[in-house]
């Protein structure tokens, strides 16, 4: 938020905060450790709001629940923001000493009435006008999302307009108040304040700036490239227009996770060279012309990781990789070696004092003290700072100190895949509890609730298009059609469907998404594609059922 | 929440039944039929119905009470209704062994065969019903009823006893005691339940059995019992009724408190533990949120002085409830009812809307009419078949909706009780107590008894002796005397050992009878007074028999929360079988061992007293007059 990429809270504050809105996430499925600590705060005391296209099974903890229509968050956001202003429950002191923007952003919203949001979201304007008196009256509130927010091509914009409503009411920069992305890993937090984004250096110091550019070209004994790189989505245009010929992919399987997957196994196929480090053989290793088999992370090699509250912790090797994989660092540093540069062999204590000695929001975390205090939170910035429970407070400061936090005027903008009569149906995707993501780390486990991949849709368009639990039908989007047995699931609604992509082998789904990408996130927009349903035949099993006596419990 | 039992849908007997307890579902997340244009957009609830999951048991017992048995379509509609996990539900419904999960008859009659009811031919009862109806559990040979054992039903004066039970749009129940005959149990299957209703001059009748001394001079908590219209807040009022009350506005909460501890009165339940320092560390604690809960789920067998209390005099338990809620700060009073005693909560219900209809009780509880009263009401939770539930953190999850196992202790219930707040829990005769302390003042009242032990104790006479029934003595009488008040043992025979305080008491033997019953002489006779329960045994009686019966009580009791205590009980009834069968694993002595082992292990190890006295009884039981010992005959050859 507001220059650096991290949740402002701490999960100690979901636990005592008085509301939280959850937008865009199914954290009960896909953050179910974050949602524990989200479930003290609910048992607490905390109101709960849950925006979601799905009545998810986060939604049935919620107070309030608000079916949006996909892709409908900036117009739900701004009828909210609307309601805030016209009951006059804005933090006025806040506003004014802390933001820009504001005025714009009232004029802006004076015409989003909530009858207006309703309109465009689907969302009754008394639910509208009932989160917003929740949210704003609440003394502490934090808003949480995830990819439902994220995963869209205007991406950036539905998170500044999660931002305006929490400038709105001053819920940010204070204990229980803030702004939290839920990352999707145990260390993609870690992994951004490294500096594996295209435009920041470790500790989140922009690449384009060149003092602190200087700064790792001092330490690092070379120069750096004065311009920022590529995001994912943008390599691949690259690849496309042929100015990409190279790919080292690290831990990440895009032949199975990127959106459009027809384009995608051309584009990887299609390079001169593809080198792929990973604990597995994922499906892109397979087309690679070089796998290297690395050490899994969080037990076979020494280091950090740091979760979505911003804490640092030591990992520790427990046992040694079987053999043949290696440490991250040890195929790094032959790597290097072959190509002439011999960085030694530093352990990870040495090169996490590097971090230190370049990142000033680590600077104050020795191992000694990652060890003893169970981890700590950056930013850190030296061996006294005891490290920030939540980012921000700055705002709170009087007279504030710089920069202020802006306002954005913010508009409406439908999903790129329209829906039309060839396309009726919106299909949204996401995860369930039992998987992750192209089920490498999840596929190999056994799981009482694993189902494998379905379309799923709500109990009205099963009945109209004649299908039952397990009948098969084929998918068709304008990029892609596949086969996929059906399950109802009453948490849809007419003209909404669901998949995930935790089955690849059996149903890509990713070869129905768009990969219309955010500008400036590059994020594709996985969560809006347009279908068509054809059932195709029905399942034995839904056969037997329609003839078959109620089971009895097992 | 996502884990099913499976997608079995609600009859729509089970959703009225259901919706008359909660209201109408208002979406079709709740459970009304999916309306897509208002569900698909918006959902309230979440936590505001999850906080409701308190009334899991009372919506059990309305669809049990309704079509006589719990069935999945209806546990997954009041999940819905109540957001709980239909598993979670689940663990619950069965952990209650009144609640029928498989198809029943609407009509049941449940046959005590417990230790003072199979003194007195319950078994004999229950072979003639198998002969007349058909084996136990299943629908009879003609008609829709079914008969099923029980375990103690509390009705042991009446002994052999038995409760019929009518499920459907008004639930109607009847007690029969002593069944002479198991055609009036056949005949109550089908309708003739009009027990309840019978003429007063039947009904006085019956109570002077239950209650030999009813209506003689210097009783004091069974004063009004057989003098007073149980129904009538006027006739209560007019017998002094209340008074205690006005008494404990006068002298303010410290001073009710004062005199409390004065009279040095200890928990009649069992575990006599001072009345006035409960009373004292609830009022001060430092949550301002607290409860009084009535314990009167009364389930020791051989107990039965709670319910005559509520059923006789009902007002005095909603009085002195209202008495702990002035001195204890507390607004919320629950009693927990025993589900086996129909009467007691139709007179409990009666008295509760009498007393809020004069302000007796609710938003403003207001003796005089002057104003400036305080808040308190008292709700009726009824069990549902599960002994554990008597102690008394097993209640509180109990009330909450879960299953009934108890919690580790500390924190203490005066700390952390139900709902997590500071919580008063008196047993019923325990709080008939307190109107005398109120009235005549602490110091009067340690007068009467002994020095350890003050007051007044109801004894409950039951088994083999001529007149049993409920008895008011001072402490410091003997067990002889009590014997002599309830005309001896039955039939004149030679007093073979007395039960003292139940299953989890211990057995006597007739060098005893000196013994006086207060907690100090007990205690010290290494016994232990517990609820009051006083079994006689002849000569004649099978005692082995008594023995396997408790042990098959705890096997059947045990929460299973605690291992010792789960696979204990198990082990030991398992034990007490081959010793009556005479085929011990090993040799005799072994078993004795292996015996002794097993208790110990459930004395150290069980977070509660269920399984830290489960084989108390037993174990004096064997060392008194164990009957296990090889016949004569049989005995080997030295």
């Amino acid at each position: 938020m507001f220059g650096v990429g991290g949740g402002t809270s701490s999960y100690q504050e979901v636990e005592e905060t008085d509301c939280v809105l959850l937008w865009g996430s199914n954290a009960r499925e896909t953050h179910p450790i974050f949602f524990h600590h989200l479930l003290k705060g609910v048992h607490r005391g905390a109101k709960l709001i849950v925006i979601d296209p799905r009545r998810t099974t986060s939604a049935q903890w919620a107070d309030i629940w608000a079916g949006l229509d996909i892709g409908s968050d900036i117009a739900l956001s701004n009828a909210i923001a609307h309601e805030i202003l016209a009951a006059g429950l804005e933090h006025r002191e806040f506003i004014e000493h802390a933001t820009s923007g504001f005025e714009e952003f009232r004029q802006h919203v004076a015409t989003w009435t909530p009858e207006r949001g309703e309109q465009e979201t689907g969302v009754p304007a008394a639910v509208i006008r009932e989160i917003a008196h929740m949210f704003a009256s609440a003394p502490r509130a934090m808003i949480c999302w995830t990819l439902g927010i994220t995963e869209h091509h205007n991406a950036v914009d539905n998170v500044l307009a999660l931002i305006n409503l929490a400038l709105l009411c001053g819920h940010v920069g204070r204990y229980g108040s803030g702004l939290n992305p839920l990352r999707g890993q145990n260390n993609v937090q870690g992994g951004g304040d490294m500096g594996a984004i295209p435009d920041r250096l470790t500790g989140f110091q922009h690449v384009e700036n060149a003092p602190l550019r200087a700064a790792f070209e001092r330490v690092w004994g070379v120069s750096l490239p004065p311009k920022k790189g590529l995001h994912l989505s943008g390599m691949f245009d690259a690849m496309e227009h042929g100015e990409m010929k190279a790919l080292y992919v690290i831990g990440e399987n895009p032949m199975r996770s990127e959106a459009d997957q027809v384009r995608t196994r051309r584009l990887l196929e299609g390079l001169d060279c593809l080198v792929v480090q990973d604990i597995s053989l994922t499906a892109t290793a397979e087309v690679a012309d070089v796998v290297f088999p690395a050490a899994a992370g969080w037990c076979e090699s020494e280091g950090t990781v740091t979760s979505s509250e911003r804490r640092v912790q030591r990992v520790r090797m427990a046992i040694p990789p079987p053999a043949g994989a290696r440490d991250d660092l040890d195929i790094l540093f032959d790597l290097a070696r072959r190509l002439g540069h011999d960085w030694g062999r530093p352990d990870s204590e040495t090169i996490w004092n590097e971090v230190r000695s370049l990142s000033p929001v680590h600077a104050g975390m020795s191992y000694a003290r990652l060890e003893k205090e169970d981890g700590l939170q950056w930013p850190c910035y030296d061996e006294r700072h005891p490290g920030e429970l939540f980012l921000h407070s700055r705002l709170w400061e009087r007279p504030v100190l710089e920069p202020r936090a802006p306002f954005h005027v913010l508009h409406d903008e439908p999903p790129v895949d329209l829906l039309d009569a060839d396309f009726p149906f919106r299909l949204t995707t996401g995860r369930r509890l039992a998987e992750y993501n192209t089920g490498v780390q999840t596929g190999s486990y056994a799981s009482p609730t694993r189902r494998g991949e379905t379309l799923d849709l709500s109990p009205e368009d099963a009945a109209r298009l004649e299908v039952r639990n397990g009948d098969l039908v084929r998918v068709t989007s304008r990029r892609g059609s596949l086969e996929t047995p059906i399950h109802i699931d009453p948490a849809l609604r007419p003209g909404l469907t669901f998949m995930t992509f935790h089955f690849p082998e059996e149903v890509a789904t990713n070869l129905l998404t768009i990969d219309a990408t955010d500008p400036v996130s590059g994020t594709a927009e996985f969560k809006a594609a347009a279908i068509r349903i054809e059932p195709l035949r029905r399942s034995a099993a839904a056969e037997s059922a329609r003839n078959a006596v109620p089971v009895r419990r097992a | 929440m996502d884990i099913h039992v499976h997608g079995a849908a609600a009859t729509e007997e089970e959703r009225e039944a259901v919706d008359l307890l909660l209201g109408a579902a208002t979406s079709g997340w709740e459970g009304a039929s999916r309306d897509i244009a208002r569900d698909g957009r918006s959902a309230h609830g979440g936590r505001a119905s999850r906080e409701q999951r308190d009334l899991l048991l009372p919506a059990l017992h309305a669809v049990q009470d309704r079509v006589g048995w719990v069935s999945e379509g209806a546990i997954n509609y009041i999940c819905q209704r109540l957001t709980v996990p239909p598993a979670d539900a689940w663990g619950v419904v069965t952990f209650y062994h009144l609640f029928a999960t498989e198809p029943r008859p609407l009509a049941v009659a449940h046959v005590c065969d417990d230790l003072a009811c199979r003194l007195r031919g319950a078994e004999r009862i229950c072979d003639q019903l198998e002969g007349e109806l058909g084996p136990a559990g299943r629908p009879q040979r003609l008609g829709d009823g079914t008969w099923m054992r029980s375990p103690c039903l509390g009705l042991c004066e009446r002994a052999p006893a038995a409760l019929v039970v009518h499920a459907g749009p008004v639930r109607e129940t009847a007690t029969f005691g002593p069944v002479g005959d198991a055609l009036t149990i056949a005949r109550a299957l089908e309708g003739d339940t009009t027990e309840l209703f019978t003429a007063p001059a039947v009904r006085l009748a019956a109570l002077r059995r239950s209650v030999p001394q009813a209506g003689s001079a210097g009783l004091r908590l069974l004063a009004r019992v057989g003098a007073v219209d149980p129904g009538s807040l006027d006739a209560y009022r007019q017998s002094g009724g209340y008074r205690a009350l006005a008494r404990a506005i006068e002298l303010g909460p410290a001073g009710v408190i004062a005199e409390l501890t004065a009279s040095k009165l200890v928990g009649r339940g069992g575990a006599a533990f001072p009345a006035g320092r409960k009373w004292e560390a609830v009022a001060r604690a430092a949550e301002t949120k607290r409860y009084v809960i009535c314990n009167a789920d009364e389930s020791e067998p051989g107990t039965f002085k709670d319910r005559l209390l509520l059923e006789e005099d009902p007002f005095a338990i909603v009085e002195a409830m209202t008495i702990a809620g002035f001195a204890c700060g507390a607004d919320s009073g629950i009693v927990y009812l025993r589900g086996e005693y129909p009467l007691a909560e139709f007179r409990l219900r009666q008295a509760l809307v009498a007393a809020r209809g004069r302000r007796l009780l609710g938003a403003e509880v207001d003796l005089t009419g002057a104003g400036g009263g305080f808040r308190f009401d008292i709700e009726i939770r009824r069990g549902a078949g599960a002994y554990i539930c008597g102690e008394e953190t097993a209640l509180f999850n109990s009330i909450e909706g879960k299953r009934g196992e108890p919690r580790s202790k500390p924190p203490f219930p005066v700390e952390v009780g139900v709902f997590g707040k500071p919580t008063l829990v008196n047993n019923v005769e325990t709080l008939a107590n307190v109107l005398w302390i109120v009235l005549e003042g602490g110091e009067k009242f340690r007068a009467i008894g002994t020095a350890e032990s003050s007051g007044t104790k109801l004894f409950c006479l039951s088994g083999e002796v001529n007149r049993p029934g409920l008895y008011e003595v001072p402490f410091g009488s003997t067990l002889g005397d009590l014997l002599e008040l309830a005309g001896g043992v039955l039939g004149g025979r030679p007093l073979r050992a007395v039960l003292l305080g139940g299953a989890a008491g211990s057995f006597v033997g007739p060098d005893q009878l000196a013994l006086p019953l207060t907690f100090e002489a007990t205690r010290a006779a290494g016994s232990a007074l517990g609820s009051g329960v006083v079994l006689v045994y002849s000569e004649s009686a099978d005692l082995g028999d008594a023995l396997v019966r408790i042990a098959e009580f705890f096997r059947h009791e045990s929460c299973g929360q605690c291992v010792p205590c789960r696979v204990g009980t198990v082990r030991q009834a398992e034990l007490l079988g081959r010793l009556r069968r005479r085929t011990p694993l090993g040799d005799r002595a072994q078993e004795m061992a292996l015996f002794a082992e097993l208790a110990q292990a459930m004395r150290d190890a069980s977070i509660c007293g269920l399984g830290q006295t489960a084989s108390t009884a037993i174990a004096s039981g064997l060392a008194l007059f164990d009957p296990f010992q090889p016949a004569p005959s049989q005995a080997e050859p030295s």
